[in-house]
């Protein structure tokens, strides 16, 4: 039986609900807003001076993974462009890995810490992150430059004659972002790591569990949540870094933030860096797919 | 001890310190026992005491800071956990939670690297002998704590251990399922003739369930005897007032002859009483001794009753009822007396009463 008191609830519970409209408008507004401004511009026609000209054209879409030759217009596959896609991908994948190699000893050494001295590890973990990125780069690109630390180093030693050239290749990119986005492997990793019941491991052992084994069948599977969210951390951002690549692989190792970027600036193709920025979302919406697969996996088991 | 039987664990010696300088515990103090194959053995304990310590040296999970450890003679201070041939059911049971029931009772045969169709007939063979056949393929989060427990028996009974280790493995279940459970206990003891070493703070669970029973106090092992020795013949002060209630009185030894003694009461009147084992006492010297409740009757004051009291409060528990006096000499004591059909003796609260002492019911205690 609703009563009156009820019935005024029921509307007091409508009215609020009313009330975050506002709310939710501007949310929805800010989250797509930008978004389909770029979908349309991906769909409309290069300005000459930037910008776009209101005509429908597939143009955009087309040269991410076409080119068409200046001279006899014949259409290609886009070898740079794709090479980029590749580079990117690769080095995404690369730091992932060792960002994961890393950030899970890293993790385990903090978790396995008595509990008074954790915070303090964890907060020389993240010191970094409240550094300027530019900064934080161009401290690696001091570390790894000819004539930087690690060169001078080794050429005082004599274990080198000549400074071997890091700065300026995959490398550097890739032990740039490794460094730059450490912090984000080793905190959910960590955080499923502290929530391990370390008598688990003891129970491994008393099974006849050698440590390798613990490690594999107990440990791992345990903080395999932390350690995809951890990788997807990681991954994500890698794959549309800018500065880092921009910095440390000096102009001619692009990644895709880069060639986006390019696309906007110099090369006054806005609707191809639309459409080449949308691709990217794409990839990176695949590899959350994947992510919510793998954790809807792990959360069956426990 | 009995050659016959063959020690299965030599503890000899051992002491655990944890930290150092003014922080360190003496987790254990210099503690001998040595625990024979085929036995139920429990340690007994208030919290605290270093029990759970002593099963970690066992296992090999921490190190003695002296002393050593023998498995059937041999010393297995080098062996990492993983090589010891001994299995803990730990006491919240730490199974493992992304494997299932049947997963978690192969592990350590799987890790022994048994062939698959071997683990699989082991695992079959202890679903049923913990009756859990229905349950094999359940996640271990979603049976009940009674069922938990059973699986981590199972589990480290499953590798046919030497020696398997219990820490307070039946202390978070309820009453009922607890007296259940030290049953099937018992059963798969005798069932496997596995050595077990058994845990627990609760005083009942160990007499009625082991063999024999080390009572542990402050990392020290006081005394290790049958259930029924350590009940009737607490050696120590601490030991009596662990186990069950009892009566603390002051008395003089008189004559001593082998094993026991005759005792002056505070009433003046003389007794029979036991030593504790292996000591020899002086005659003359001022001793404690104990008296047990349940080892009493009262009757009216005369030349039979040992001691007289003033009865102060009767207190009825249906099987039993216990009658707190107050002695001449102002200490309290309690006898407790069966209750029968045709009706109890009448005290009266207020009256003087005697106390007349069964044989065998003054135990001189080790001071
Ligand atoms: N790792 C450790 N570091 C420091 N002290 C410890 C450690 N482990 C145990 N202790 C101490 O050693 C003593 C014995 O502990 P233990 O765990 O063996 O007790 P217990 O008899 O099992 O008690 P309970 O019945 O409460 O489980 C305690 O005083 C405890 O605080
Ligand atoms: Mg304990």
């Amino acid at each position: 039986m609703a009563t009156d008191a009820q019935t005024a609830i029921v509307g007091e519970i409508r009215r609020s609900r009313l009330l975050t409209l506002p709310a939710l408008i501007v949310l929805f507004l800010a989250a797509s807003g930008p978004l389909l401004v770029v979908l349309l511009y991906s769909f409309l026609t290069a300005g000459d001076y930037g910008g776009v000209k209101w005509a429908f054209s597939t143009e955009g879409w087309q040269s991410v993974f076409l080119e068409r030759d200046i001279f006899d217009d014949t259409v290609s596959v886009a070898d740079a462009h794709l090479s980029i896609f590749w580079r990117s991908l690769r080095l995404s994948l690369m730091t992932t890995l060792l960002s994961l190699a890393l950030g899970f000893p890293t993790a385990y050494f903090i978790a396995t810490q008595p509990e008074k001295t954790r915070n303090l590890w964890l907060f020389l973990i993240t010191i970094p992150f409240w550094t300027n990125l530019l900064i934080r780069t161009f401290a690696i690109m001091e570390v790894i430059r000819n004539r930087g630390i690690v060169n001078t180093a080794l050429m005082k030693l004599g274990a080198i004659a000549e400074p071997i050239q890091m700065l300026y290749t995959d490398f550097a990119i890739m032990l740039g972002m490794t460094y730059v986005y450490l912090p984000l492997m080793v905190l959910p990793i960590y955080a499923s790591m502290e929530k391990l019941d370390f008598r688990l491991v003891e129970a491994g052992y008393d099974l006849y569990a050698t440590r390798w084994r613990v490690l594999r069948r107990i440990i791992l599977p345990i903080v395999k949540p932390g350690i995809i969210a951890g990788s997807i951390l990681v991954f994500v951002p890698s794959l549309g870094a800018y500065v880092t690549p921009r910095v440390l692989g000096g102009g001619k190792n692009l990644m895709l933030g880069n060639l986006i970027e390019l696309q906007f600036g110099q090369g006054r193709n806005w609707p191809l860096g639309s459409a080449l920025a949308i691709t990217l979302l794409v990839i990176v919406m695949i590899a959350l797919l994947f992510y919510v697969r793998a954790a809807q996996k792990g959360g069956e088991h426990g | 001890m009995d050659n016959d039987e063959k020690t299965a664990i030599d503890v000899d010696g051992v002491s655990k310190i944890f930290g150092s300088g003014p922080d360190a515990v003496h987790a254990l103090d210099d503690v001998s026992v040595a625990i024979r194959e085929n036995e139920f053995f429990t340690l007994l304990g208030p919290s605290g005491c270093g029990k759970t310590t002593l099963l970690r040296l066992i296992a090999g999970f921490d190190h003695p800071t002296a002393g050593h450890i023998r498995l059937h003679g041999e010393n297995i201070a080098h062996l990492p956990p993983y090589k010891r041939p001994v299995n803990t059911v730990f006491q919240n049971y730490a199974l493992f939670p992304h494997m299932t029931v049947a997963q978690n009772i192969g592990f350590g045969l799987e890790m022994l690297g048994k062939p698959k169709r071997e683990v699989a007939a082991s695992v079959d063979e202890m679903l049923s002998l913990v009756q859990m056949r229905d349950l094999a393929n359940r996640q271990t989060s979603q049976i009940s704590g009674g069922q938990q427990q059973r699986v981590a028996l199972a589990r480290a009974l499953a590798p046919h251990p030497k020696v398997l280790l219990l820490d307070e493995p039946l202390s978070a279940l309820d009453l009922k399922l607890r007296k259940e459970m030290q049953i099937e206990l018992k059963r798969l003891q005798s069932e496997t003739g596995i050595t077990f070493i058994f845990v627990t703070h609760d005083q009942e669970e160990a007499l009625t369930m082991s063999n024999r029973i080390a009572v542990m106090s402050a990392g020290k092992i006081l005394q290790i005897g049958t259930p029924r020795e350590v009940y009737d013949h607490p050696a120590e002060r601490f030991v009596a007032d662990f186990i069950g209630e009892t009566n603390f009185l002051t008395a003089t030894l008189q004559d001593v002859e082998g094993s026991t003694a005759t005792v002056t009461l505070p009433s003046g009147k003389p007794a029979r009483a036991s030593l504790p084992s292996g000591t020899h006492p002086d005659a003359g010297r001022q001793v404690s001794i104990v008296i047990r409740p349940e080892h009493v009757t009262l009757a009216l004051p005369s030349h039979e009753t040992s001691l007289t009291g003033r009865l102060e409060d009767i207190v009825y528990f249906g099987t039993d009822t216990h009658y707190r006096l107050r002695l001449a000499d102002d200490t309290l004591f309690i006898a407790r007396m069966q209750n029968r059909r045709d009706g109890e003796a009448a005290f009266d609260p207020g009256a003087e009463v005697g106390i007349v002492l069964a044989d065998g019911a003054v135990q001189v205690l080790r001071d």
